[in-house]
């Protein structure tokens, strides 16, 4: 790590900090940066501290891990499939998990065990990435990246067709919170869920992070990976459960949450190139950043109604890329 | 030219045998050389011949069907690839680049094996890359992304890559294809000084028959996957062989010098005739 490289990945630290405080002080109640800081230190008053420390913490935290998870694990895939489209939902997991998701709405398990809904929604994803990574097992010797990008698109596909199938026979109020969830939020965002995903995301992450330089090499190519150094089969065996597991993880507890893992990390190839020693943390704290930010405007934007956060994203995210690639491709 | 008649080979390979999965005939049948320390070692042959599935065997990124690949006395399936890597510097045949990427970072990867997952590139590692770039003629080029080189700019980064390696032995698939001559005769000479210099030990793929001719110390000529003869350029590249293998006439001479190579045969293809 240069120290030129050190400076950027702590400036995106204090993005992200100030996004964090920032969005704890917007809200219904809107608070001052001084009360924001005082409850967040143990101190100031007691309904500002139960707002600040038990509703908008564990949402601002949940919406920041969820975001660099997917930015990471859209930046690991891009580099697995070797393939600037690719993003974390590619290989079916979302579509998985909403098929689990929705099932637990259509059925109506999840009015009488919230709890239920993320779990379905786990077991999908789950289920998809190991019917992804068979189908590819069978299709090709070894494991090759290709047949696992197909395989994984027509999953996907697939499931969609399920879920339209399972929403056809849909009550008109499960419609629209399967509709809801598909689009992503937070509204439910608590911090057994924002504890649940740190244990889970933080060996998850620390592992990716180790991969950098394999990763680098398999963007290059699987033959300059082999020649220096890289067991190429278990690098992309490794890399492909775990960001997947990550996609799984954030996926149950929020929804599908689209564009964060295509933009972050190709606007941090734009700003700072591919090298993943750096690519790799810059999206993981430029995803939760922006993802907070997202999250903060779509239960502001419209209070005390709010946007699904899926739509903020890509509304806001997509005329960010298009300024960030046109300015650069000159 | 190595003279240590009982030092170890470099590489040797016994009666390698190797089919493609589907394929009708095998890529190599039958193949067994054996490349000495210091040596410029030039694998040629017609399109389709085996050469690169040779060379792909060599570096243990095929599994042989039969017979024994060994590098430095042990069979190369056992080395870790990380070991190997610190050992063998490889220029691979035009790879696409999934992202953009600078010259300076293509070649900083050449020393990844012996960085480890995480180790800190240290001065030692920056004198490397440095070095290779500087013998490369890539120092200029070094901020630019890679997909903006012509040619031979490439092939230098990414044997500047390998040099970076401090490799023991280079291996280069078809290094000067499609470049002009000056390219051409830019990279001979630097895998001439490099087995001169540093005593690094090399095997290459190439279509250039005169240029291994003059170049080469041994040269392995493959016919459909067996060998059609081994050994001192003047002595595989006959007429009849290589009419033979090639299925066209040709005019043998001798390089008229001046120069070191000087009376190193050269191959001139006749026209208006077939083989």
């Amino acid at each position: 790590m240069t120290a030129r490289n050190a400076l950027r990945l702590l400036s995106l630290a204090l993005l992200l900090a100030a996004a964090l405080v920032a969005s704890i002080a917007f809200g219904a109640a809107e608070l001052p940066l001084r009360a924001v800081i005082d409850a967040l230190s143990g101190g100031g008053e007691e309904t500002t501290r139960i707002i600040v420390v038990n509703l908008r913490l564990p949402r601002a935290v949940l919406a920041a891990l969820v975001g660099g998870a997917l930015g990471l694990a859209g930046a690991v895939f891009q580099a697995l499939l070797r393939n600037p489209l690719a993003e974390p939902y590619v290989l079916g997991v979302s579509g998985g998990a909403a098929v689990g998701a929705v099932a637990a709405v259509v059925l109506g398990w999840n009015l009488r065990a919230p709890w239920s809904l993320p779990l379905t929604a786990l077991s999908g994803a789950l289920f998809a990435i190991i019917l992804v990574l068979r189908i590819a097992a069978r299709a090709a010797r070894g494991f090759d990246t290709r047949v696992l990008l197909l395989a994984g698109v027509v999953v996907g596909a697939f499931f969609h067709a399920v879920i339209l199938l399972l929403l056809t026979f849909a009550t008109a109020e499960a419609y629209r919170s399967a509709g809801f969830w598909m689009m992503g939020s937070f509204a439910a965002a608590d911090w057994s869920a924002a504890l649940l995903l740190v244990a889970y995301l933080a060996p998850a992450m620390a592992v990716l992070l180790m991969m950098a330089r394999p990763l680098n090499l398999l963007a290059v190519g699987e033959e300059t990976a082999l020649y220096l150094g890289t067991r190429v089969e278990r690098v992309k065996l490794a890399s492909y459960l775990i960001a997947s597991l990550l996609v799984a993880a954030g996926v149950a507890v929020s929804g599908v949450i689209g564009f964060v893992g295509l933009i972050v990390p190709h606007a941090v190839r734009l700003m700072w190139g591919s090298d993943h020693q750096l690519l790799l943390p810059a999206s993981l704290l430029a995803g939760g950043g922006f993802l907070l930010v997202a999250d903060t405007v779509a239960r502001t934007v419209a209070a005390p109604a709010e946007l699904p956060v899926g739509v903020v994203t890509a509304l806001v995210g997509v005329p960010l890329f298009i300024v960030l690639l046109t300015r650069r491709a000159v | 030219m190595s003279d240590a008649g009982n030092e170890t080979p470099v590489f040797e390979v016994r009666k390698l045998r190797f089919r493609y999965e589907g394929a009708a005939r095998p890529a190599l049948d039958e193949v067994s050389l054996q490349v000495a320390a210091g040596d410029l070692y030039a694998i040629i042959g017609p399109n389709g011949s085996g050469k690169s599935t040779l060379l792909k065997l060599l570096l243990g990124a095929l599994k042989p069907d039969g017979g024994d690949v060994f590098y430095s006395g042990r069979r190369v399936a056992e080395w870790s690839r990380r070991a190997l890597a610190q050992r063998i510097g490889v220029v691979p045949q035009g790879e696409e680049m999934a992202f953009p990427i600078t010259v300076r970072e293509m070649v900083a990867m050449g020393r990844y094996p012996h960085l480890g997952v995480l180790g800190r590139a240290g001065p030692e590692d920056r004198d490397a890359i440095e070095e290779a770039m500087g013998r490369c003629d890539v120092v200029e080029l070094a901020e630019r992304p890679m997909s903006r080189l012509s040619g031979g700019e490439r092939q230098r980064a990414l044997i500047a890559r390998a040099l970076a390696q401090r490799p023991a032995t280079l291996v280069l698939d078809e290094p000067t294809v499609s470049l002009d001559i000056r390219h051409e005769m830019e990279i001979f000479e630097l895998l001439a000084e490099v087995t001169a210099r540093d005593r690094v030990t090399v095997v290459l793929v190439t279509h250039h028959l005169n240029l291994a001719a003059r170049y080469a110390d041994r040269l392995l000529l493959l016919d459909r996957g067996t060998p059609a003869a081994e050994g001192a350029p003047a002595e595989v590249l006959s007429r009849e062989t290589i009419e033979h293998v090639y299925q066209w006439a040709v005019m043998v001479g001798a390089h008229p010098g001046p120069g070191p190579d000087t009376g190193a045969p050269q191959i001139t293809p006749l026209a208006g005739q077939s083989g």
